[in-house]
């Protein structure tokens, strides 16, 4: 199943102590399936996904990366705590690995759960560059399971990541199917009248935006594992048996509203991080996070893993079974999401950005979760009916389980353990998520990665990040090398993640402490948004002097004769 | 905290102790493609089609254009022409090139030459225009023309898609020029010259890159330029039936 997998398994036989391992991958052109189409891309070890990386805790890994490819490449190690020379982001980290040349990466794997690796060169990783990593923690789990299986989502679009980035310039909504019509208009006079239908249509006209701006990349085939819908990806259980699935979401732009119908699902880490068990029907993931779930299916029966996108434009589907070739009933896709007002946040009249910083400022250090039931409809036009603390109020994208019951919101992640003592912020640094739909435009505080400065961070702070989301899109903001900690209001016990989404009209903190020294990637995880400009170069300056040596170190060994 | 505690202790232990030389920071600058302005470049064609008139004329028709450049700054190459396709004949040929930079949210400004080269008298004119989307989806595309013996005119294109379904779209497009002063030799009097209206039915038979339709165009001339053409025993107003495909690439 995997070129290493002898040393793999050496690898854990290996006692924890000094414990070492070597891993080769090989970047390659390759051929994706998805059961709808076939089309060139690039994998890893000959395929894409690639294999699944199994480390442990304290293990010292040697990754040989041969690029086989006839342009330069990249591997960056999503989520993992490493020195930054072993990161991974050209131009960032290090050169970049050259047609032809092994790179090795070498690093202490000084945490566990689940991440994943992925190329960080132009669209490669759009174009099927990425691979799953799954860490054994040195302890034991604080969860109980008896098999498991890596979850990794996908949307394979049958356009390379260059074509469609110039489609987008040229046409923004060039993959948009879900346009609102000219029939939409009259289904939505008959439910809601014609003057308020109207109006309606000249707000959004006015604003020249699109209620339907929920998706910028349609007409994928999404991918579980790598296998299309039809293809059906099937994990075998026994009644009665815990599975943990560990989900990764893949994507270069799909967001997806993941249920198993049937079975109730216990999230016990969200981006390889325990968090407090918390059972749910459905649960959005972004692009790029990470959630591991406990099922446990009693009857002899099969179960369908259902990952819808946020636009409904397409699904990726699974099968859980007894037994190979047991199906389960595929459900429908749900009508397209549209935005509202409310996801307009500040942009236009309604200065909700404003407003949800001020709640959010207020009810620090209250449990936010309870923000969900306080009404805030008489600030907001309200459209929608369900409500959740990290969407805007009435925002049209509020998920809701399909079966009535728990869809999961970032405010109920609880950490099972701090990471880090609780200590007040040193600073407080504001990052308006800017863009233009029109002209595919994506920014932060309004400046490209192309003509910003980097952001400079010290050592040994701990920074206060704040997101306002000033587009209508969400944005899955990532930072490299060092712990996201999102302040869902549960102070100590506020969830540590790698990857934060920020809701349109929303505006989100997280804290980090800043403790590793070097220059580091922060961006959007949507591929054609960071390429388009929503990325910036982190600088953290200072720190301890072993630290940067032993970086520096590793740079001129490594990455320097190229 | 266990990991952090672990980090730090590989992070010191694990690895060579080496001198600290220049900060880390200074040592790599971001040369990638990624710190470049994007460029991108596209081909459209909005209008592909064979026209037939009312009288039985037969015409070859494009309207179509070429970017390449910057979100800053592009370069545009518009081609324009009606093929006569009894006379083997180009009744209209005209080509800019222009350069286009932002100048709004929605709009961009262009500056540049636009050579009309038609069988008959050519004519060279500097091109100045703003390009973009105003509210409510109108697509518009204003230009002022000053010929080279300083003659004014403008054109104005106005286009708006109605989505009779994700795929069936209903384009309505109208395009205007006005003359300021007139130029005999090339049938223009002074004030409104013409107006063309078309109205095309498409279908997005391969994603957005190929569209073939069906359509209604109705060209008019006015005042003096009506005047001139029935003069020289043309046309004042045609119908049109049109085939033909909206094309990007
Ligand atoms: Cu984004």
């Amino acid at each position: 199943m995997r070129a290493n997998l002898p040393v793999m398994a050496l690898g854990l036989l290996l006692p924890v102590m000094g414990l070492a391992g070597e891993y080769n991958l090989t970047v390659d052109k390759v051929e994706i399936d998805t059961g709808n189409f076939e089309k060139a891309g690039i994998g890893y070890n000959g395929k894409s996904p690639g294999p699944v990386l199994r480390f442990k805790e304290g293990e010292e890994v040697e990754i040989n990366v041969t690029n086989n490819l006839d342009e330069m490449t990249s591997i960056h190690w999503h989520g993992l705590i490493l020195p930054f020379s072993q990161d991974g982001v050209p131009g960032i980290s290090f050169p970049g690995i050259q047609p032809g040349e092994t790179f090795t990466y070498k690093f202490p794997v000084v945490q566990a759960g689940t991440y994943w690796f992925h190329s960080h060169s132009g669209f490669q990783e759009p174009d099927g560059a990425y691979g799953a990593i799954v860490i054994e923690p040195e302890g034991r789990e604080p969860f109980r399971y008896n098999r498991e299986y890596v979850i990794q989502l996908t949307d394979k679009h049958p356009h390379s990541g260059n074509r469609i980035m110039r489609n987008l310039k040229m046409m923004p909504d060039y993959y948009n199917r879900e346009q609102q019509t000219v029939g939409e208009f009259f289904s939505d006079v008959s439910k809601n009248g014609f003057m308020n239908t109207m109006s309606d249509r000249l707000a959004w006209g006015d604003m020249r935006m699109m209620k339907a701006d929920v998706e910028d990349l349609q007409g994928f085939t999404a991918l579980i594992n790598g296998k299309g819908p039809e293809q059906n990806w099937t994990g075998i259980f026994e009644p009665g048996e815990r599975i943990r699935l560990r989900f990764i979401n893949s994507s270069a732009m799909t967001y997806f509203d993941v249920r198993i119908p049937g079975l109730n699902m216990t999230v016990v880490q969200a981006d390889g991080n325990n968090v407090q068990p918390v059972n749910v029907d459905e649960f959005r993931i972004g692009v790029a996070e990470t959630y591991d779930v406990i099922v446990r299916p009693r009857d002899e029966q099969a179960y369908t893993i259902f990952a819808e996108s946020m636009g409904r434009s397409g699904y990726a589907r699974a099968t859980l079974a007894p037994e190979e070739g047991m199906t389960a009933p595929v459900p429908g896709l749900r009508e397209p999401a549209r935005l509202t007002m409310a996801d307009m946040g500040g942009m236009h009249g309604m200065d909700h950005s404003d407003m949800s910083g001020m709640d959010q400022s207020n009810v620090e250090g209250m449990d936010h979760s309870s923000m969900a039931g306080m009404d805030h409809g008489s600030m907001v036009m309200s459209e929608g009916g369900a409500s959740d603390p990290f969407y805007a109020q009435g925002s049209g994208l509020v998920p809701t389980a399909a079966n009535g019951g728990k869809f999961l919101s970032y405010a109920d992640l609880k950490a099972q353990k701090p990471l880090y003592d609780e200590r007040e912020p040193t600073r407080e640094i504001e990052l308006r998520l800017t863009g233009n739909m029109e002209r595919y435009t994506w920014s932060i505080n309004g400046v490209k990665y192309e003509d910003a400065d980097p952001i400079r961070l010290q050592y040994g702070e701990r920074v206060r990040f704040k997101f306002v989301n000033e587009t209508m899109m969400t944005h899955p903001m990532h930072l490299h090398g060092m712990w996201s900690i999102v302040d869902v209001g549960a102070d100590q016990w506020n969830p540590v993640k790698h990857t934060v989404s920020v809701q349109p009209g929303t505006t989100v903190y997280m804290e980090t402490e800043v403790d590793a020294p070097g220059q580091w990637a922060f961006h959007c995880h949507l591929s054609y948004h960071a390429a388009a400009g929503m990325f910036r170069k982190v600088i953290v300056e200072g720190g301890p002097e072993t630290k940067q040596a032993a970086a520096e170190g590793a740079i001129s060994e490594e990455g320097g004769d190229v | 905290m266990s990991r952090w505690t672990s980090l730090v202790g590989t992070a010191v232990l694990g690895l060579s102790v080496l001198p600290a030389v220049a900060s880390a920071q200074e040592r790599i600058q971001d040369t990638t493609e990624r710190k470049q302005a994007l460029k991108v470049w596209g081909a459209q064609f909005e209008e592909f089609e064979y026209r037939y008139s009312d009288d039985d004329e037969e015409l070859g028709v494009w309207s179509g254009d070429f970017f390449y450049g910057t979100d800053e700054l592009k370069g545009r190459w518009l081609t324009k022409g009606e093929y006569s396709i009894e006379e083997q004949a180009y009744e209209k040929l005209e080509n800019q090139l222009v350069a286009q930079t932002p100048v709004s949210d929605f709009f961009d400004a262009k500056a540049g030459l636009r050579f009309d080269t038609p069988e008959g008298p050519d004519r060279t004119y500097a091109v100045l225009g703003i390009t973009g989307l105003a509210p409510h989806w109108f697509e518009i595309d204003a230009n002022l023309y000053v010929s080279k013996d300083g003659d004014t005119s403008a054109e104005l294109d106005a286009e708006y898609e109605l989505l009779l379904s994700n795929h069936w779209i209903l384009a309505a497009a109208l395009d205007a020029s006005v003359a300021f002063s007139e130029d005999r030799e090339i049938g223009v009097g002074k004030g409104l010259v013409s107006t063309e209206t078309g109205i095309r039915l498409s279908y997005d038979l391969i994603d957005r890159s190929f569209s073939p339709y069906v359509g209604v165009v109705h060209e008019r001339k006015y005042g003096d330029t009506a005047d001139f053409a029935k003069a020289e025993g043309g046309n004042v107003e045609d119908w049109f039936a049109v085939v033909g495909a909206r094309l990007s690439f």
